[in-house]
């Protein structure tokens, strides 16, 4: 499959191209939420990045594939079921052995277990899989924020 | 009673009530045991009850061989594993709980159904839900005429192997739900309908058709009136009763909130006249409710039930069903007139956006109609129509669709439930 199931006509295409930062962003692919990933489409669509917003239940193949055609500067998966965990470690090892992604960061935030709580020992088995940062809890979206400055990633005054 | 004759045990079981509403949870265990244990007391509450087995998340995806590995690795799974697991454990599982006086229910949320289906055929379990668009548009990315071909294939297999035993099995249209929150009335009203047309033509005569509390009282009430009116036009010769879902979205925070939210859309179920709630619980915000949260809200659903059981609709709600029935019929009869089967209107609707399931992000929707939730009175309209066909004058101008005004939409139960139980607390 080439091109994604998914239209992606929330954000507009207008988005200010050259310096805009581009992300692609995908749910977990056996995690059906959306709205998460509804949300961030938008919200980053508004700094000024070049959102590609690949919907839920996203297969590694298919990331890879639309990471080829998308080249993205951040690879953000969301997922709010509960399974993230369990889901995230072999997907992260899938994708960090792929050429198409050496260099670019993936992060993954949202509700990664079933009770809600990330241990220090499970954040750390995501990061040793190949996650560049885990966002889950209250202030994951400014501690994200934070990360995307801090890589240089998102533009200027965005 | 499950016998012969083309009997069903849910609708059965619904009939017999006479108008007492059946409260249902969504509840699933990977272990066969907690799972029996689960059912029983959901069994045991007062007043009747329905089963549920949740299925969990990878089965659903159809990621069989993840199931096997987390629970190799003993790895929590968020529901049962039901084609994992062999037909006579689940038999085992549900034998001598299940029966005439306690219908269960596979739920499941799997956009490609097959197997799920017939696994719960194989253990004997004769209700099922779902649909072609409510699973397979918005629960995945399965392009929609797969989703419709599989979900036609189900439906007959699974209308014919519980024929063969006697039994006319029961599908529950899941469009009440779609996208979770923030999708006019009339537009689930409209799918629920052409999805039990659906289920009906392809031989499934014992049909459920959902619809959800959303942020209005009133107008959920109205839902559930029009539901049943336009049932009762579009469905002839099917055995059919209206299931009623408390709210999908954001759950309030605090357990006053939330039992507040719950009790409101009891309400509305009661008002409109739904047979059947399949009940949130006050851990809704916090985590996936565990067995004892599902029964407290189970017991609390059930004493709001007996509370407003034979309310009489206000004004409001009479006016919104009105609107809203005539709404959907607007949108059912424009995609009838596309195909002459209701498997190809469907799919030419959505290709034409007849049917357009605001925020939806599946491919094969066109994306291009929008809501408009009122920020007073919490009504969900229409900002955008797109190329549903729905009155100019229904249609109020709405703006700002930023993230942050999507976030204060999707939060509204939430902040307007939780602000009220807050100010409770400091008054008591």
């Amino acid at each position: 499959m080439t091109e994604p199931h998914v239209s992606s006509t929330i954000s507009s295409d207008a988005a200010p191209a050259g310096a805009a930062p581009r992300m692609l962003l995908a749910g977990l692919p056996s995690d059906t939420h959306t709205w998460n990933l509804v949300y961030l489409e938008l919200r980053y669509a508004e700094r000024g990045y070049r959102v590609r917003n690949l919907g839920c239940c996203v297969p590694a193949g298919e990331l890879l594939e639309a990471a080829g055609e998308a080249r993205p500067d951040v690879v953000v998966l969301s997922t709010v079921n509960g399974h993230g965990r369990v889901e995230a470690v072999p997907l992260a090892l899938e994708l960090r052995r792929d050429p198409r992604l050496a260099g670019v960061p993936i992060v993954v935030g949202g509700k990664l277990t079933i009770d809600g709580r990330l241990s220090a020992e499970a954040q750390q088995e995501l990061l040793a899989a190949g996650f560049d940062a885990v966002f889950s809890g209250e202030d994951a979206l400014t501690e994200f924020d934070r990360f995307l400055e801090a890589r240089g990633i998102a533009r200027a005054g965005g | 009673m499950t016998r012969a004759g083309g009997v069903t045990a849910l609708q059965d079981f619904i009939d017999a009530l006479d108008g007492v509403v059946a409260c249902q949870p969504r509840f699933g265990m990977a272990d066969p045991g907690a799972m029996r244990a689960g059912l029983r007391a959901i069994r045991d509450l007062p007043g009747p009850t329905i089963g549920t087995i949740t299925v969990d998340a990878f089965t659903r995806e159809r990621r069989y061989a993840k199931v096997a590995s987390a629970l190799a690795a003993g790895e929590p799974l968020n529901g049962y594993p039901i084609v994992h697991e062999p037909a006579e454990v689940t038999r085992g599982m549900i034998d001598g709980v299940a029966g005439p006086d306690f219908p269960v229910q596979v739920r499941h949320g799997a956009g490609l159904p097959g197997d799920i289906f017939e696994a719960a055929a194989r253990a004997g379990i004769d209700a099922i839900e779902g649909g072609p668009v409510s699973y397979g548009m918005v629960y995945g990315r399965t392009p929609l005429a797969t989703a419709i071909g599989a979900w036609a294939a189900s439906a007959e297999r699974w209308a014919e192997v519980h024929r063969a035993r006697g039994v006319t099995p029961h599908v529950e249209s899941f469009a009440g739900s779609l996208i979770g929150q923030l999708c006019p009335p009339a537009m689930h009203n409209a799918i629920s309908i052409l999805e039990g047309a659906f289920f009906l033509g392809h031989g499934v005569e014992s049909i459920s058709l959902s619809c959800a509390q959303a942020t209005n009282p009133d107008q959920d009430a109205g839902t559930v009136l029009a539901l049943r009116r336009l049932a009762e036009r579009y469905l002839r010769g099917a055995r059919w009763h209206v299931v009623f879902y408390h709210f999908m979205g954001l759950f309030p925070e605090t357990e006053r909130g939330a039992l507040a939210l719950i009790r409101s859309g009891t309400r509305s179920a009661a008002v409109g006249g739904a047979a059947r709630i399949i009940v949130k619980t006050a851990a809704e915000a916090h985590h996936i409710p565990t067995l004892d949260d599902n029964l407290r809200a189970l017991r609390w659903t059930r004493r709001c039930a007996d509370e407003f059981r034979g309310e009489a609709p206000s004004a409001a709600a009479l006016a919104w069903s009105e609107e809203i029935e005539s709404e959907s019929r607007a949108i059912i009869e424009a995609v009838l007139g596309l195909r002459p089967t209701v498997d190809g209107a469907i799919e030419e609707a959505f290709r034409t956006g007849l049917l357009d399931i605001p925020y939806c992000l599946h491919r094969d929707n066109a994306n291009a109609a929008r809501p408009a939730l009122d920020r007073t009175t919490g009504a969900l309209r229409w900002a955008r129509a797109g190329n549903v066909p729905i009155p100019r004058d229904h249609i109020v101008q709405r703006a700002d669709a930023s993230s942050s005004a999507i976030l204060d939409d999707l939060n509204y139960n939430r902040r307007e439930h939780d602000r009220a139980a807050r100010l409770e607390h400091h008054l008591v």
